[in-house]
């Protein structure tokens, strides 16, 4: 039970309970994310200036996982530019995917996380909300985004 | 059953009654350890796992018969195809179709449904006609249907559901007219497991002219099938649900439709003879069956048929419906716990939420109990819809489960509990 205990850390069931960012802002740039199969659905916020995410936010419904990952993103992203949001896409990418491991070094909170590569199905559970994010901070797309 | 049941060579015909612990024996995959747990497969209207008499046949079939059927003077192919129509042979005796001629041979459920919605479908609408389906229906009963609305202006209408899961026959009794003309309708809801009562159905679309095609892929690995006591034009269903391999399944048709209905994909197989200029078809129900099939898949089906022969149905079913109301007992009394379709009856299917979980992660934790169930909208987004919850858990069974599995997924439900609540 000890991997199920690193996926499921106390700090992501409480991002789960209590999401951070879980409201709308009002006139931001929206952008959905859907995964059909499982019914993981949300809604991004996100409001730029200069070229900076001002504020960002969400709403929808789904997996403890799905859930804790956009509460935790939209903590990290705040007062980021585009690139370094992209640029810690990446990272996280590569954290929740990497075959061994290894140390998940300069994530920060973002680390617990990292017990979902060891569940591979849950993979797209954790990115949804950030391949949504990328989507809406690259040019917004009226198809859903989906990690399915 | 037992009155036409045909010659089972890995497995003597068992008398009255039904051993559950005999079956299990049958299945190899059950003594898998998953997660360092033992296996408890609880998601049988997903998949069904496959008896050692199934593999055995398809693994004799390759060591021993291999070669193509229908166009050989060699003996393998004359073996091959002498199991290939035994196979066409069973099904018909399964459902107890009047002809083997009556029994197309197909990739699965989807493949039959796509078939008679392009074939008979597509060269029968015209703008304005209604396709009648209903609330409970899976994508592959819906989509295909879409297809041909869209092609020929047909219509769709679907009859709703209530509280628990059933079909308003009012309003489907008002949704039929003379404009009504085809209802496609499952036999067994695959996501709650809802048993339609298809054959008073059948007969009121036939008074108002419509021809009934029904979707049998959850009824047949629980429920005794005759199409002709039925009546009704079009049954499908995969062999993969009913103890078979993948890849393979049945559609049975009313014969005068059939004879009237033009090919579905042209090549091999499906002609008597090609010219440039003119190809005639073959008879049916070889027009349907074009190109090299899945010939080891449908001597599995056959073995599978074989094997549901060799088992007392009714004593089957009686103990699965034993297993079902346990599970529906056990799982309402943890706390938080809701299940979605109450129908009065019902086969097979649990579907549940918890309180405060997600399906998703329920199912996670779940398995690494070794328990395994489906997780998510179960390919039935109207059904979810309907109930405005995104997923469900659903514990599904077949003839191998046992209260001891359903101890097994409540005490991993209490894990899920402990952790989230």
């Amino acid at each position: 039970m000890s991997e199920l205990t690193d996926l499921y850390q106390e700090v992501i069931l409480d991002h789960n309970r209590r999401p951070h960012n879980f409201r709308v802002i009002d006139g931001a740039t929206t952008q959905e994310g859907y995964n059909p199969l499982c019914g993981d659905r949300l809604t991004l916020y996100v409001a730029m200036a200069g070229g900076v995410i001002k504020d960002l936010a969400f709403q929808g419904s789904g997996c403890a996982i799905s859930k804790a990952s956009a509460s935790l993103m939209t903590d990290a992203l705040k007062g980021k530019t585009a690139d370094e949001a992209r640029a810690l896409f990446d990272q996280f990418h590569a954290m929740i995917t990497s075959d061994h491991a290894g140390p998940t070094a300069d994530l920060g909170k973002l680390s617990v996380l990292a017990g979902v590569r060891e569940f591979p199905a849950r993979i797209k559970c954790a990115s949804l909300a950030w391949h949504t994010m990328k989507a809406a901070v690259a040019h917004h797309s009226d198809a859903p985004v989906s990690t399915e | 059953m037992a009155a036409n049941a045909v010659s089972v060579a890995s497995r003597p015909l068992q008398a009255a009654g039904f051993n559950v612990d005999t079956v299990r024996a049958d299945f190899p995959i059950l003594t898998e350890q998953v997660h360092g747990k033992p296996l408890v497969y609880l998601d049988s209207a997903n998949t069904s796992q496959k008896p050692v008499s199934v593999l055995q046949a398809m693994d004799h079939y390759y060591r021993h018969a291999n070669a193509n059927i229908h166009r050989a003077t060699h003996l393998l192919s004359e073996r091959a195809t002498a199991l290939y129509e035994g196979s066409r042979a069973k099904a018909a005796m399964f459902l107890n179709a009047p002809d083997p001629h009556t029994i197309v041979l197909t990739k699965g459920t989807t493949d039959g449904l796509n078939l008679v919605a392009q074939s008979y479908g597509r060269s029968t609408l015209k703008a304005g006609d209604e396709i009648l389906l209903t609330w409970l229906e899976h994508h592959s009963n819906i989509v295909p249907w879409q297809m041909v609305a869209e092609q020929t202006g047909a219509v769709i209408k679907v009859v709703p559901i209530n509280d628990a899961g059933e079909l308003d026959l009012d309003q489907y009794a008002a949704l039929l007219s003379s404009r009504t003309k085809i209802l496609a309708v499952g036999h067994v809801s695959n996501a709650l497991g809802t048993i339609n009562p298809i054959k008073a159905m059948i007969a009121q679309a036939h008074a108002a002219g419509a021809v009934v095609v029904v979707d049998g892929a959850q009824a047949v690995p629980h429920l005794v099938v005759d199409v002709q006591d039925l009546d009704c034009d079009f049954y499908v269903l995969s062999s993969h649900k009913m103890f078979g391999p993948t890849g393979t399944g049945v559609l049975y048709g009313r014969a005068s439709l059939l004879e009237a209905m033009p090919p579905y994909q042209g090549g091999g197989d499906m002609i008597a003879s090609v010219t440039f200029e003119k190809t005639l078809y073959n008879q049916v129900p070889y027009k349907f069956e074009a190109g090299t099939p899945n010939m080891a898949g449908v001597v599995g089906l056959g073995a599978a048929i074989d094997y549901l022969a060799g088992i007392d149905r009714e004593a089957a079913l009686a103990h699965e419906d034993a297993v079902l109301d346990y599970a529906t007992t056990q799982v309402r009394q943890i706390p938080g716990s809701r299940i979605v379709g109450e129908a009065g009856h019902k086969t097979g299917v649990l579907s549940f939420v918890l309180e405060g979980v997600h399906p998703h992660d329920a199912g996670t934790i779940l398995d690494q109990q070794g328990v395994a169930v489906r997780t998510g909208q179960h390919c039935a987004q109207p059904v979810m819809d309907r109930f405005g919850i995104p997923a469900t858990i659903r514990a599904s069974l077949g003839i191998y489960n046992t209260r001891e599995d359903i101890d097994a997924l409540v005490r991993g439900l209490h894990k899920v509990r402990e952790l989230f609540i």
